[in-house]
């Protein structure tokens, strides 16, 4: 693989990714700590929101420390090179939302869809790109449907205003073929102004082949999170990566050591358990499903007494998809009522 | 006596309001409105012997007289609607709106469809499907006892929104919030809706957590929570309780699954049937006040 001289742009997900693992209890002193180690870094973007996004603040999705503008008017004056995207879900998110994050500072917006309802993110990237904002258009849980269905829906992104399209791995369960077909295909089918991401997640332990097979395939954009810190196993670790990409050659302008001790000094230290492959997490990218199902599974699990593993299994059979965390209680208590056990 | 009505809007929700008004016996469906000569509702309702125009409300308006309508139902989308209301209203017709426009007082028939009686008012909004799926459940809950905070989770199959709901989803979120306070009885409301693209096509499911203010009253609500199931059952027979009322600290959680009857679209749409039945339950209850002479219509200058 020769990605020598390529030119990379890594986007940390720690503080929106990494809510997820955090159940949205990040601290403003913390998000401040990372986002402006990552700045000394040279890390050129950073995504703080809850970790559903703008508006994710819900009995649903857990509720935050803090809101969304406080976390934004708290980390974007504090930086000085690293800019700031807000991630949006439309139907949890709304155009209300995406104003006050451009009046908070921020310079990219990335709207998230499943990757076939990609007509529901009109509104919002219309209104980034009319904004002049960097507008990315982010499909979800990759995975699930063939290359050529999903570049109809990039596409259409592209066509309300999206400057730059993600292939988003939701459920970590990509191997790198399958990176390799979709970037390489968006890569050659969108406009060639158009850049491509790709967001990995590291259940099968592929975030970082992944993301060499996608920068070898095209992509310019790739998401990942200091010490991993994402649902699931984590996102691709990135300083793992920007380490890889250093002995490969390829350009990225973060400084290895200091992007290295921001994980270890201030990432590792602040996380409530470590993130790894453990049996859950290696569930959900073997199964297919949503990365921040995980710790929901595990708190359901244990509630009504059914193993987590189980609870995973059967919302991956029920092909479900991003944001129907309300569905793992009502699994677990199915599964619960099924086996004749308590609280069902 | 049958009130004569016309439809505005030839998509899903358009045509399936068509057949269901046809079963009333209160609502005579005389007219369907669209903007597509090719549409696939205009052809069926023409049909089922309907007079259709395709040249939006402007191709209604000169008819209303003549064929006597005097209850239409908004079916287009949230932009449109101001503008359809006005012309319609001005000709003296009552408008049952079905988009997430809500110019109007919003109606969830179970909860406050009575609320409505007397008021004379013409123009009445149905919040959404999401809104008509849940809020019934936050009144159950909120007639036990107070509600600090409501949320609602409405997830949906792919092939059961149209374009307009797609480009319109902010709307949809925002007015379903405002509703689940409003009607519900909910301090603070949240909406969320999901779609999702599984085949074969899930049923609707909706989850409504509540958080009430002091300690949840476990019998009063799960009496109150299968009461109001039967409610809405009157007029959508496939909304089923799957799961709860689970009760957890001060959250209080129903699952609901939504199945409908399949006049027009399958039955995984239950969205599509829980807004027209619910719609077409509003019509019928002013349809007799109109028939008993209690609502005069007459046209408003707004």
């Amino acid at each position: 693989m020769d990605l020598k001289g390529k030119k990379v742009i890594l986007h940390d997900m720690s503080l929106r990714d990494g809510m997820h693992p955090k159940r949205h209890q990040i601290s403003l002193e913390q998000m401040i700590a990372v986002a402006t180690g990552l700045d000394a870094a040279g890390v050129p973007l950073v995504e703080v929101t809850h970790g559903d996004g703008l508006g994710g603040a819900s009995i649903n999705y857990g509720f935050p420390a803090h809101t969304d503008e406080q976390y934004l008017r708290a980390v974007v004056p504090k930086l000085r090179r690293t800019k700031v995207s807000a991630l949006l879900l439309p139907g949890i998110g709304t155009v209300d939302h995406l104003r006050m994050a451009a009046d908070c500072g921020v310079g990219t917006i990335r709207v998230a869809t499943h990757c076939t309802e990609a007509d529901v993110s009109q509104q919002h990237i219309g209104l980034s790109h009319k904004l002049g904002l960097d507008t990315v258009g982010f499909l979800m849980m990759a995975h699930m449907v063939p290359p050529e269905q999903m570049l109809v829906q990039a596409k259409l992104m592209e066509s309300y205003g999206a400057n730059c399209i993600y292939i988003t791995d939701s459920a970590g369960w990509m191997l790198p073929d399958d990176v390799t077909a979709r970037v390489g295909l968006f890569r050659a089918e969108l406009a060639p102004s158009t850049e491509v991401g790709f967001h990995g997640h590291h259940n099968l332990s592929m975030g970082v082949a992944n993301s060499m097979a996608a920068v070898e395939a095209g992509a310019s954009r790739i998401d990942g999170s200091v010490a991993g810190l994402g649902a699931g196993a984590g996102n691709t670790p990135l300083e793992v990566f920007a380490a890889v990409l250093d002995r490969m050659g390829a350009v990225t302008g973060v400084d290895l050591y200091k992007i290295m001790d921001v994980a270890e000094d201030i990432v590792v230290p602040l996380m409530d358990h470590p993130i790894r492959v453990d049996r859950d997490a290696l569930t959900l990218g073997y199964a297919g499903v949503y990365s921040s199902f995980l710790l929901f599974a595990k708190r359901w699990g244990e509630k009504y007494g059914v193993p987590s593993r189980d609870i995973l299994v059967e919302l991956g059979r029920r092909k479900t998809i991003g944001g129907q965390e309300d569905m793992i209680e009502d699994v677990a208590l199915d599964i619960a009522r099924e086996r004749g056990l308590r609280g069902a | 006596m049958r009130i004569r009505a016309a439809i505005i809007g030839s998509g899903n929700i358009g045509t399936d309001l068509v057949i269901k008004a046809r079963r009333s016996k209160t609502i005579d469906p005389a007219w369907l409105v669209g903007i597509d000569p090719a549409s696939d509702g205009l052809r069926r309702a023409r049909e089922l012997g309907l007079q259709t125009t395709h040249e939006g409300v402007d191709g209604l308006l000169p008819h209303i007289e003549k064929d006597k309508i005097q209850i239409a139902f908004d079916a287009t989308s949230a932009h449109a609607h101001a503008e359809t209301s006005r012309k319609l209203r001005r000709k003296g017709v009552l408008v049952i709106d079905l988009t997430p426009a809500a110019i109007g007082p919003y109606c969830i028939p179970p909860v406050n469809l009575k609320d409505h009686v007397g008021k004379r008012e013409m123009d009445v909004n149905m919040v959404s499907c999401g809104g008509q799926a849940t809020i019934p459940m936050v009144a159950a809950v909120s007639r036990v006892q107070p509600v600090e905070y409501a949320e609602i989770v409405a997830t949906v199959a792919s092939k059961s929104i149209g374009p307009g709901t797609r480009q319109n989803i902010d709307e949809f979120t925002r007015t379903t919030a405002a509703a689940v306070a409003s009607v519900g009885g909910a301090k603070k409301g949240k909406a969320i809706i999901i779609v999702n693209p599984a085949e074969p096509p899930l049923m609707m499911r909706d989850t409504i957590h509540c958080l009430t203010e002091s300690d949840p009253d476990v019998e009063a609500i799960t009496r109150s929570v299968h009461d109001m199931i039967k409610e809405v059952q009157k007029y959508v027979p496939g909304y089923t309780l799957k799961n709860g009322p689970v009760f957890d600290g001060r959250r209080v959680t129903t699952f609901v699954e939504v199945q409908g009857l399949g006049d027009y679209l399958p039955k995984y749409a239950g969205n599509l049937d829980i807004m027209t039945a619910a719609a077409l339950r509003t019509a019928e209850m002013f349809a007799q006040e109109i028939a008993q002479g209690t609502f005069v219509l007459e046209p408003t200058l707004d």
